[in-house]
């Protein structure tokens, strides 16, 4: 069996009782470096599925010759991010794992780090969002949903992730270009997807909002409606509008992507960004993407700079409007 | 018929030798990291994601359900033995578990418990296999308002650990409900009394609650009175096993606690820790030996629970095999691991993927059957763990506490957080608070609230929605049958028996 080695590696590492968090695999050649990936988030989340999906490719492709993977989980990433700046200062070899999510939280938490500390190397992939209602909705399309929120914003409930998550903005966003005021919207938090998705089948709320992906199997399966999706252009095999088409000017995608340290040095930061967009093109990443329902918008070095930016100054703005911020 | 076809299918991708094999190490793998307090089935099986790349989805699945089931039978090992929760679905299984393993019963309440867990476990695994679409449609009729009446009615719990003194009982109760309340809340995204400090904001984990105030405190105790006076554990009386009377007081309590667990398992906001309260407020209440809760140890409070934490287990089983909903931290993770297969789990898995899905249900069987010859001549060894003398084995227990502790997110904050809830844990026995509604406050306070908060926001602040949805009525109408019944009960029978010579005016 060619995983046995893979998989006593890992047992052994339950086995020993807590520092489970390591995830080695031996050397396969000499040339190709190791990379180190911190994940600012527990196994099992998006940006640990991007970890070791970056960690799986690489290998597969033979750019790496092994990572090892380093979760520390807590509050959007704030637990993990001070570690990652402080700690992890000047490891060329290492790469953190983030995204929106984490400008949200820092924001929100009032943290004391923030992104512009580390080294943006490149933004792999993003979710965009989809707008659902039960089967029985007298909404048909997104114009009839916002029209009842001009009405009152007070009857129409909408359920979606954790308050301040990228759901929640999303829905302030929407509200914002329908002028509709953030502070009276009617927003149901759930923790996880699961929750959320069956309030919505259970037909207790008006509305919901979430990564597509955790949709799509019950708009196929006709239980939920599908009014609009986040995404800037239509896309393949999904039968609804963008906003934008619909009439509400918002795109939104709840990306993710990678981070240097603070204080590589410029050749670590090329070398890196080069690692990162070969292995972005290659076929064994795209398969991946396409199983997991995350669309490809790469975008590498000072442009995901100037990206990260902008995304904070627009997430802030609506967070404030949200009362969050 | 067709459901006996597709099984009979499922037993024959099960019955390889190959994924045989899987569901063993993952039984074993499970037992292992159930009797840890920090490692529970979901993070075991994320750490396991990678080898989705490798292996067939049927042996991976097969794999995670071993270690899924085989973590519930593990986690009350230790509750029982050494009164340190190993899951939070065992905490209450340490109420009594534990004063049984002190006064000789250890062989006994570790069998209930791992031939409850087979019992419920098998119950619930046939109600998946037969109920799953019955039962996930009146699942899904739980709302805010249904979810908020349950946990008022689980609330009543409380009165049957409430202890001598019911201010004292109290007061653990509200200790709890700001303990639970520690980070950010989840409707507003505002951070409680976290003074600051980034690691709790995801809040405090309730297992390191309940392992610093059961295992840390219990353990200083014993310490501070070791010379004063007389605790001594008896490592074993009686036989190893149960023994007659006690199969006899176990079998309802098992038939119970599976009818309590499967259908809350089922509920997407359900979860393992509410069904194990009521169900031991339930044997509480009927138990004909009132006397043995809270001093000897009940049997019936540890096989009631144990059963509804297994059968719970399997419930979750059904939102998630039938609709691709994943109502559990585990549940959400072997989803994650669906789609690494390229499969998309959602209401037509069934259909789409009747193999995977019968060979993991066929598996859930095997596993049950593995884990029970697994565990019942492993008690012979765990007991002997109480043969161990005094100090050695609570400097032990503060030890696996420790580590413990510090696997859950390797985090120094979270160890000062136990040595803190120890010293509390301490006083309270010291000054006879009672600790169990400490962790009942700590788990219904915050869902109680956040159930609560969400009702009001669908339906725009108007309250009467708790009385207006039926089976939320239902609910409540229980609550408060359970919580005044007796009392009026008690008056009634005072009246009858007293009444007449106690007429006022009656010289």
């Amino acid at each position: 069996m060619l995983n046995r080695r893979k998989f006593l590696t890992n047992t052994a590492a339950v086995g020993a009782a807590g520092f489970a968090a390591l995830h080695f695999t031996p050397a396969l050649a000499q040339d190709a470096p190791q990379i180190q990936i911190f994940v600012p988030a527990a196994p099992g989340g998006g940006w640990d599925q991007t970890a070791r999906t970056i960690d799986q490719v690489l290998r597969s492709e033979k750019l790496i010759s092994g990572s090892q993977i380093t979760n520390v989980g807590g509050a959007g990433g704030t637990v993990g991010l001070p570690q990652f700046v402080n700690q992890w200062k000047g490891k060329g070899n290492s790469l953190m794992v983030a995204g929106m999510v984490m400008v949200g939280a820092i924001i929100a938490n009032k943290a004391a780090n923030n992104l512009t500390e580390v080294t943006p190397i490149a933004r792999l992939t993003g979710e965009f969002e989809a707008l659902v209602v039960p089967a029985e909705s007298p909404f048909k399309t997104a114009g009839d949903f916002v029209a009842a929120l001009k009405a009152d914003p007070t009857k129409v409930p909408v359920a979606g992730g954790s308050a301040g998550g990228s759901d929640h903005i999303l829905f302030g966003l929407i509200a914002k270009t329908a002028g509709v005021p953030a502070a009276n919207l009617s927003y149901v938090p759930f923790a996880g997807g699961g929750e959320a998705l069956s309030a919505l089948l259970g037909n207790q709320v008006a509305a919901g909002i979430s990564g597509y992906g955790e949709f799509s199997e019950q708009i196929k399966a006709g239980a939920l409606r599908l009014l609009a999706i986040s995404a800037d252009k239509r896309q393949d095999g999904i039968d609804a509008p963008t906003l934008k088409e619909a009439g509400v000017d918002v795109e939104l995608f709840n990306w993710r992507g990678v981070f240097a340290p603070p204080g590589v040095s410029d050749d670590d930061k090329a070398a890196m960004i080069k690692l990162i967009e070969t292995m972005a093109k290659s076929d064994a990443w795209a398969t991946e993407c396409k199983n997991r329902n995350w669309t490809q918008i790469l975008l590498t070095g000072d442009d995901y700079a100037k990206f990260i930016t902008e995304d904070t100054a627009r997430i802030g703005a609506i967070l404030k409007d949200l009362g969050l911020a | 018929m067709d459901t006996l076809s597709h099984l009979a299918h499922g037993f024959a991708v099960a019955f390889t030798h190959t994924n045989l094999l899987w569901c063993l190490v993952g039984t074993t793998l499970g037992t292992a990291i159930g009797v840890l307090p920090g490692l529970g089935p979901a993070l075991t099986i994320a750490l396991l994601l990678p080898i989705t790349y490798q292996v067939a989805p049927e042996a991976s699945f097969i794999l995670f359900a071993g270690i899924y089931y085989g973590a519930m039978y593990g986690g009350s090992t230790t509750s029982i033995l050494l009164n340190t929760p190993g899951e939070s679905a065992t905490i209450v299984t340490a109420l009594e578990g534990n004063r049984m393993a002190r006064s000789g019963r250890g062989g006994a309440a570790l069998a209930t418990s791992a031939i409850g867990s087979f019992v419920a476990g098998t119950l619930g695994t046939l109600g998946v296999a037969f109920l799953a679409p019955t039962v996930v449609k009146y699942a899904l009729k739980f709302g805010p308002a249904e979810y908020f009446s349950l946990m008022v009615l689980a609330f009543i719990t409380v009165s049957a650990v409430l202890g001598s003194s019911s201010v004292r009982g109290l007061t653990s109760l509200f200790v709890g409900f700001v303990v639970g309340m520690i980070g950010v809340d989840l409707q507003t995204g505002q951070p409680r009394f976290t003074f600051g400090t980034a690691e709790l904001l995801d809040g405090v984990d309730v297992i390191i609650v309940a392992v610093g105030l059961f295992a840390v405190g219990e353990t200083l105790y014993m310490a501070s009175r070791r010379y004063a006076g007389k605790d001594e554990i008896v490592p074993l009386k009686g036989s190893l096993y149960m023994t007659a009377a006690e199969w006899a007081r176990s079998w309802k309590p098992w038939l119970r606690g599976a009818a309590i667990g499967f259908p809350i398992g089922a509920m997407p906001a359900g979860g393992a820790e509410i069904p194990t309260f009521l169900s031991y407020a339930i044997e509480k209440k009927l138990s004909r030996h009132k006397e043995e809760f809270g001093t000897v140890g009940a049997i019936e409070g540890v096989a009631g629970p144990e059963a509804a934490n297994n059968a719970s287990a399997a419930g979750v089983l059904v939102p998630m095999l039938t609709l691709g909903l994943p109502t559990s931290a585990t549940a959400a993770i072997m989803l994650s691991a669906f789609q690494s297969y390229g499969i998309n789990p959602g209401p037509l898995l069934l259909t789409t993927q009747a193999n995977l899905v019968w060979g993991l249900i066929a598996s859930l069987f095997i596993a049950n059957v593995i884990l029970v010859v697994l565990n019942l001549p492993l008690i012979g060894l765990w007991v002997r763990l109480l043969k161990i003398p005094a100090p050695q084995l609570y400097a032990g227990i503060l030890v696996f506490a420790t580590v413990g502790t510090y696997g859950i997110s390797q985090s120094p904050i979270d160890l000062a957080i136990l040595y803190l809830l120890g010293a509390a844990g301490f006083l309270m026995r010291r000054f006879d608070f009672p600790t169990a509604p400490v962790i009942i406050g700590m788990i219904l306070g915050p869902l109680a609230e956040t159930q609560f908060r969400r009702a009001m926001t669908i339906e725009n602040g108007d309250w009467t929605v708790f009385f207006r949805h039926p089976l939320s009525l239902t609910l409540l109408t229980l609550a408060f049958i359970g919580l005044v019944g007796p009392h009026i009960w008690a008056w009634i029978e005072h009246r009858r028996r007293r009444g007449p010579e106690h007429v006022p005016g009656d010289a």
